[in-house]
C-alpha cells in the first residue's frame, strides 16, 4: 500500500523571487493525484521539494514521519528509497546503456543476482515498450524514449510513491494515452501513491483521483478531481478549457486593465455551462482492482458535505452505475 | 466610434512584474535574511571545507565503490604517468645543473648529489605531482561532475537514495590521493636519475661522491614529508575539483568556468599549503648532522 504524503505550509523562494507560498495538501495513500499549472508556476520545484532535492524555507513534507525538508540527511536518503521520480527529460546517466541505467537502483540498493536483475529490468523495459533498445546509450535515442526509460528506472524498485514530472512532454498523443493507461495499471498493481505534474488536459481529465492547481504563487485548490473539473474559478476553467480569456496571460498573470477590457467583450464564452466530467480511466482487463480507488470512494463520500454542488453531482454520477469505482 | 478598443490587447504590458494583488493581507517577505556580499568568499571556503569533511566521513561508509575507485584510479594514473615522467627528467636535470654549477663555485662539488636530491624530493617532486594531478586529473573530474550536475544526473542519483558524494566523489578523491603518492615516488626516482645523469655525464661529477652525499645530507624523513605532501596535494586537488564540479553556475558555460577555476584555485592552494608544510617540516625535523 502506498504512503500518504502530507505537505504543510510549504514556501519556496529563489533569492527574492517567491515561487509559491503556504502550499498545504495531502496526497492520499495509493491514489493518483495531478498537479496542474501554467508553465513556470513552480510545478517541478514543488516535485523536487517533496523529494527533498530543494529545501523550501518554510513548511514541511511528512512521509512516514520523516520531514523531507528539515530531517537529517541520512533519514531523507533512506526515505528516498521509497520514491520513484521520473524526470522531465529522463535524467539518465549518459555514460551508461539503458539497461545499466535501469538496473542502477537495483545494483545500488539490493543484493540481487545479476540474472534476477536482468529479468526485472527486461520486464520494465518491456512495459515501457523499449525492448531492443536496452544496449543503446541515452544520447542515441529520442527524447520520448529517454522519458520512457526514465519511467522504467523510476519503477524498478517498486516504489511506494511515484512522482512524474510532465510524463507527456515529448510524447505523441498515442504514446501519451498508453502512458496514462500504464500509470493507472501500475497504480492498480503496486498501489503506489502517485503525483503527476503536467499541463496535459487529457491526462488531467482521465487519470487522477485528485487534482490540484498552482497559479500565481498559490495553490488554487486541491481535492477530488470532480471539484476541479467542475470548478468555475476563472483560473481553473480557463486552464481546463485552454482559452485565452481569463486571468492567465502569456507572462503568467494579466494586469487589471487587460482583464477589465476582456470582461467587457468576452463575457459570453465564460458562461459555456457546466463542463462534462469525463469518466476516469479504469485498469486494463486482468489487472487487480485499484485499492486506492476503493479507499478514495469512502473518503470522498465522507467529505461530500463540504464539496460544491456541481462536484457533488459529478461524483454521484460517476459512482452511480453498477459497483462504482471498483468496476472490473 | 470614439475610442475603438483593441479587440485583443497585445499581451506583454508595460510593467513586467505583475502587481502583487493584495489578496493576503501583507504577505510576509520571504526569508528576510540578506546574505552579505563581503562574506561570500568565506561562505565558499566554508562550503569547500564542509565538502572535505563530508568526503572524509563518507570514506568510511559502506558500501565502498571498489569498481568506481579502480576505474578512476586507472584513469587518473593513465593521464598523469607519462607527462610526469617527461616533466621530471628535465626538472631533475635543471636542478642538478644549477646546484652543480653553484657548488662548483663554492668548491663543494662533493655535495652536489645530496643537495639536488633534497631539492627534487622535497620540493620539485610534490609540486610536479600537484600540477599534474590538478591540471590533468582535477580538470577532468571537475568537467565530468559538472556536466553530470547540469544534466540532472546527480539529482537523479540523489533521488534514488544514492549519495553522489559517496558514489562518485569519494572514489575520485581517493584515486587522486593514491595516484599522487605513487606518482611522487615515480617522479622522485626519475628526477634523481635525471640529475645523476646530467651531473655525472655533463658536468663530469664523480658518481661515488654524488651517491655518497645522499646519505650525508638526505635522511628518511625527507622522503616521508615528500610523500605526505603528495598525499595532501592529491586530497586537495580532488576536493577542489569535486567542489567546483558539484556547483557549476548555469549551463555548459558554467561547467567550463568551473573547470578553469578548479585548476587555478588548486594551484594557489597547493603552493600555499606547500609553503606551510615546508616551514613546519624545517622547524620540527632537524637537518641531518646539525
Amino acid at each position: 500500500m502506498g504512503i500518504e504524503v502530507v505537505v504543510e505550509g510549504l514556501t519556496k523562494s529563489f533569492g527574492k523571487q517567491n515561487i509559491w507560498q503556504n502550499v498545504s495538501l495531502t496526497l492520499p495513500a495509493g491514489e493518483v493525484s495531478v498537479m496542474l499549472g501554467p508553465s513556470g508556476t513552480g510545478k517541478t520545484v514543488f516535485l523536487k521539494s517533496i523529494i527533498g532535492l530543494l529545501k523550501p524555507e518554510q513548511g514541511r513534507v511528512l512521509i512516514n514521519g520523516v520531514d523531507m525538508v528539515n530531517s537529517p540527511e541520512r533519514e531523507i536518503m533512506e526515505t528516498r528509497k521509497l520514491f520513484g521520480l521520473m524526470f522531465q527529460d529522463g535524467a539518465l546517466f549518459g555514460s551508461m546503456s539503458l539497461f545499466d541505467n535501469i538496473a542502477f537502483p537495483l545494483r545500488e540498493h539490493t543484493r540481487k543476482k545479476e540474472s534476477e536483475i536482468r529479468r526485472i529490468v527486461m520486464e520494465r523495459i518491456d512495459i515501457v515498450g523499449l525492448l531492443g533498445a536496452e544496449g543503446k546509450l541515452p544520447g542515441e535515442i529520442s527524447g520520448g524514449m529517454r522519458k520512457r526509460a526514465g519511467l522504467a528506472r523510476a519503477l524498478v524498485l517498486d516504489p511506494q510513491i511515484i512522482l512524474c514530472d510532465e510524463p507527456d512532454s515529448g510524447l505523441d498523443p498515442v504514446r501519451t494515452a498508453y502512458l496514462s493507461q500504464l500509470l493507472i495499471d501500475l497504480n492498480a498493481q503496486i498501489d503506489a501513491t502517485m503525483l503527476i505534474v503536467t499541463h496535459n488536459l487529457d491526462i488531467a481529465a482521465t487519470v487522477p483521483d485528485n487534482m490540484g492547481m498552482l497559479f500565481c504563487r498559490n495553490l488554487v485548490t486541491f481535492g477530488p478531481r470532480e471539484v476541479l473539473l467542475t470548478s468555475d474559478t476563472p483560473v481553473v476553467s480557463q486552464f481546463l478549457a485552454g482559452r485565452r480569456e481569463g486571468p492567465i496571460g502569456m507572462s503568467e498573470e494579466k494586469d487589471a486593465a487587460t482583464l477589465a477590457a476582456e470582461q467587457q467583450f468576452d463575457t459570453a464564452p465564460l458562461l459555456t455551462g457546466p463542463r462534462t466530467v469525463v469518466p476516469q480511466l479504469e485498469p486494463s482487463p486482468g489487472m487487480p482492482v485499484r485499492q486506492g480507488a476503493l479507499r478514495r470512494r469512502e473518503r470522498v463520500m465522507s467529505m461530500m458535505g463540504q464539496l460544491p454542488e456541481a462536484a457533488r453531482t459529478a461524483i454521484l454520477n460517476s459512482y452511480a452505475p453498477a459497483a462504482g469505482g471498483a468496476r472490473a | 466610434m470614439t475610442a475603438p478598443m483593441p479587440v485583443r490587447p497585445p499581451e506583454p504590458p508595460e510593467k513586467p512584474p505583475p502587481p502583487a494583488e493584495p489578496d493576503k493581507a501583507a504577505r510576509p517577505a520571504p526569508a528576510a535574511r540578506r546574505p552579505s556580499r563581503l562574506l561570500a568568499p568565506l561562505r565558499e571556503t566554508g562550503k569547500l571545507f564542509a565538502l572535505a569533511v563530508a568526503v572524509a566521513r563518507a570514506v568510511f561508509r559502506r558500501p565502498f565503490q571498489v569498481r568506481e575507485f579502480i576505474e578512476q584510479f586507472w584513469f587518473v594514473a593513465s593521464v598523469t604517468i607519462l607527462p610526469a615522467a617527461l616533466v621530471s627528467i628535465p626538472f631533475g636535470a635543471v636542478i642538478a645543473l644549477q646546484v652543480g654549477s653553484l657548488t662548483q663555485q663554492l668548491g663543494a662539488q662533493s655535495f652536489t648529489g645530496g643537495a639536488s636530491v633534497l631539492a627534487v624530493i622535497q620540493q620539485a617532486s610534490p609540486l610536479i605531482v600537484a600540477l599534474l594531478i590538478s591540471g590533468a586529473a582535477g580538470s577532468a573530474i571537475c568537467a565530468d561532475l559538472g556536466s553530470r550536475k547540469i544534466r540532472e544526473e546527480l539529482d537523479a542519483m540523489e533521488v534514488m537514495g544514492v549519495s553522489p558524494i559517496q558514489r562518485l566523489v569519494v572514489p575520485r578523491v581517493l584515486a587522486t590521493m593514491l595516484v599522487a603518492v605513487l606518482l611522487n615516488g615515480l617522479i622522485s626516482v626519475v628526477g634523481t636519475l635525471g640529475g645523476y645523469f646530467f651531473n655525472v655525464i655533463m658536468q663530469d661529477g664523480t658518481p661515488g661522491a654524488y651517491l655518497a652525499s645522499f646519505s650525508a645530507l638526505a635522511q628518511l624523513p625527507d622522503l616521508y614529508i615528500s610523500e605526505f605532501k603528495a598525499l595532501i596535494f592529491g586530497f586537495i586537488a580532488g576536493i577542489v575539483a569535486a567542489y567546483r564540479g558539484l556547483n557549476p553556475r548555469g549551463g555548459p558555460k558554467g561547467v567550463g568556468d568551473a573547470v578553469n577555476q578548479s585548476v587555478v584555485i588548486t594551484f594557489m592552494l597547493l603552493f600555499f599549503v606547500n609553503m606551510v608544510l615546508t616551514t613546519i617540516y624545517l622547524q620540527i625535523v632537524p637537518a641531518k648532522g646539525s
